[in-house]
């Protein structure tokens, strides 16, 4: 599979040859878990696995809820009350849910900022990029429409100001809106359509997934120098790399579980902090709650989604220019999913070829800001929609497209990168010491 | 370099969580000493079984607690009353439709407590989890973080901080209360101190009846808040075992292959 040479599963007794020669799922199966990995790759590569696991966390957990629930207007609410009290381990399930889903998210943005600071996403490993955003994409769909089947309050009003969202479009978005919902509002068929979406989506991903592994399996790891494993020959390729297994599997098995003992700390003594108490009411259409927020895991491109109000000069140029189509919803919907496509398009807006930000002594500032714009955003996405808040997300959007639109191809010209390492093995050696004197 | 990039990223989830709850809460909200707070609070159980008096004789006039089933009252973890004692309770407290008798029977304990009687009073099922104090710093949510969601604080606070006003707007009367978003509230105060007298002699003033009332909701929106804080205990034990096995066999397998930590070591 990887580009990298290594050593191919070969079947030694009867058996294995006469189903390899049939299916040779073992060879897959080995070649997979045997990919020379870079052997300097740092704990920012752990994530990786942590996502694998959410994926299987939520999918084994949502199949036993789903055993249990029911979507109905009038009877969601209660089936999840149903869950918590009377089902056994119930609560702990759901709650694992309920959580798995931030964690999940947690865990996808650390993956993302990494593959950014790496530069992770350059050639060759843009078909992975892409399809990691992909992969984004619908956990943001399937996270959204999760959701709403509890049928609490920020449920109901969450879907309805999201979907209306659809309905910003010109011309075509109200009938768009409708299709959606299956319905004038959302209503127990938007809540059934969700239901079924939410169970489906989850396996999409899982494709997805196996695709984006296939990918980088098939150019290689990306690591922390940015350096290409040397593919020469055998040889020099092991100098560069370690198997993943055991090495890297044990490395991340290990980081897992330190994860999952923070999160099951979390799940035990605090299951609701990350939610939102108006969740506990039930849906009621006639009473709007005082203010409708996302999970925090949307708050940054809620922030950006609210940040473009119609006195802000852009705004009312596109306003201009396109004879009153665009108004100040619309861009606001353009300007959320613009900010996730200008991610989707960075590895053609990144210039410069080097790939690591640690040899780039200029992106690397540029970069933390955006982290800590990242960050502002999630907060001004949380709070109410007026001065100062409204400000601060204007500058937070604005520096996120500044970052992808402008700094990034600008910088690849201007900046003078410092010297990488020749070799994988070369930095590791610098951490770890060279094998001039053997261990014993 | 890259460790800045660990400190925004950790706080990145508490900075932001919190501050989805920090919009409304104008009402002031005092922190009180419950016992079930932190990892290892357990309800008290004498202090459930006053809240559950309370909660018979003053506020089940108006409010449900349509959720929660009688015979839960039996169940560890909660008020954990006798089998007889909650038939007992549940036949002389409440009655329910019965279809094929065509009238109202004695309440059995697989029933569950009615809803509310009084349209305009919300359930209090959930009541403890669906409102929630200690907003902030800076819609942080760092607060509740350290002192809890708030829910039962929030409660107590709505419950003893009536001033004495009312006001008259539309034929409906409004009573001020420092706790409630807003200022004015609909509710007349339900508790005055001495509205109950409990058989175990407890003291029955004011803060400690909404204290009672108020640990009590938070069983009925948590009955098993117990059992997942034991779970949560074992669960973290556990995996901090694993950690540390998994760590020294990393430690172990990736020894061969790290010169400068043999010289050190």
């Amino acid at each position: 599979m990887s580009g990298i040479p290594h050593d191919h599963y070969e079947p030694k007794t009867g058996a294995e040859k006469w189903l390899h020669k049939r299916l040779p799922v073992v060879g897959l199966l080995y070649d997979t878990l045997m990919i020379p990995t870079p052997k300097n790759l740092n704990w920012w590569w752990i994530w990786g696995i942590v996502l694998a696991y959410c994926l299987v966390h939520m999918i084994v957990t949502g199949i036993v809820l789903v055993m249990h629930y029911t979507p109905h207007v009038d009877m969601a609410f209660a089936s999840i009350e149903h869950i918590m009290r009377d089902v056994r381990g119930g609560h702990m399930i759901r709650y694992l849910h309920m959580n798995g889903a931030s964690l999940f998210f947690f865990a996808v943005y650390i993956h993302i900022f990494r593959g950014l600071f790496y530069g992770s996403y350059k050639a060759p490993r843009e078909v992975t990029w892409i399809v990691g955003m992909l992969i984004f994409l619908l956990m943001m769909a399937t996270g959204f429409m999760g959701y709403v089947l509890p049928w609490g309050q920020m449920s109901f009003w969450g879907a309805t100001v999201i979907t209306g969202l659809f309905g910003a479009i010109p011309w075509i978005g109200e009938p768009i809106q409708t299709w959606l919902l299956g319905g004038p509002a959302v209503d127990n068929a938007t809540l059934n359509r969700f239901f079924s979406l939410h169970y489906l989506l989850p396996f999409v991903i899982a494709a997805l997934v196996i695709v984006h592994i296939w990918a980088f399996h098939t150019t290689g790891n990306n690591n922390p120098t940015g350096v290409d494993v040397r593919k020469t020959s055998k040889e020099e390729a092991e100098k560069d790399t370690l198997p993943f297994w055991p090495y890297f599997v044990i490395k991340d098995l290990f980081a897992l579980a330190l994860i999952l003992a923070i999160f099951w700390a979390i799940v035990g003594f605090m299951p609701n902090f990350l939610g939102h108490p108006d969740n506990y009411i039930e849906a009621n259409p006639l009473v709007t709650p005082s203010h409708i927020v996302p999970e925090w895991y949307f708050l940054p491109f809620y922030a950006i989604l609210r940040a473009f109000t119609a006195d802000v000069w852009v705004v009312m140029f596109a306003n201009w220019i396109s004879f009153g189509v665009i108004d100040a919803k619309f861009f606001g919907v353009l300007a959320m999913f613009g900010a996730i496509i200008v991610m989707v398009l960075v590895p053609w807006l990144d210039t410069s070829r080097v790939r690591s930000g640690r040899f780039r002594p200029m992106f690397k500032w540029w970069f933390y800001l955006l982290v800590i714009d990242f960050v502002v955003l999630m907060w001004a996405g949380a709070m109410p929609a007026e001065p100062p808040y409204s400000t601060i997300s204007l500058i937070g959007a604005t520096y996120w497209f500044a970052y992808f639109l402008v700094i990034l191809p600008i910088l690849g010209i201007i900046e003078k990168p410092t010297a990488a390492p020749a070799t994988i093995e070369e930095d590791f050696e610098a951490h770890y010491g060279t094998k001039a004197t053997p261990a014993e | 370099m890259i460790k800045k990039l660990s400190i925004i990223a950790l706080t990145a989830l508490a900075l932001s969580t919190g501050g989805a709850m920090a919009a409304g809460g104008e009402g002031h909200v005092h922190d009180t000493a419950f016992s079930f707070e932190g990892p290892f609070g357990k309800f008290d159980q004498n202090q459930l079984q006053r809240g559950l008096q309370i909660y018979t004789e003053v506020c089940s006039a108006c409010h449900g607690l349509r959720y929660v089933p009688l015979r839960a009252l039996g169940d560890p973890g909660g008020p954990e009353l006798a089998e007889d004692q909650v038939r007992a309770y549940a036949a002389q407290t409440f009655t329910v439709y019965d279809p094929e008798l065509d009238e109202d029977v004695p309440a059995k304990p697989v029933d569950h407590f009615p809803m509310s009687g009084d349209p305009n009073a919300p359930d209090l099922s959930l009541m403890a989890k669906a409102r929630a104090g200690f907003h902030g710093p800076y819609g942080t949510g760092l607060n509740q973080l350290f002192r809890g969601m708030g829910g039962p604080e929030y409660i107590v606070s709505i419950l003893t901080g009536y001033t004495g006003e009312e006001k008259e707007e539309a034929g409906t009367t409004y009573y001020e209360n420092t706790a409630f978003p807003g200022g004015w509230i609909a509710m007349a105060p339900p508790l005055y101190g001495e509205d109950v007298e409990f058989a175990d002699g407890h003291s029955n003033e004011l803060h400690h009846e909404a204290e009672d009332i108020a640990s009590f909701l938070m069983w009925t929106a948590e009955p098993k808040m117990m059992a997942r804080k034991q779970a949560g205990f074992i669960g973290v034990l556990m995996l901090t075992l694993l950690t540390v096995l998994l760590y020294l066999t990393n430690k172990a397998i990736w020894a061969p292959h790290k010169h400068k930590e043999d010289h050190t070591s």
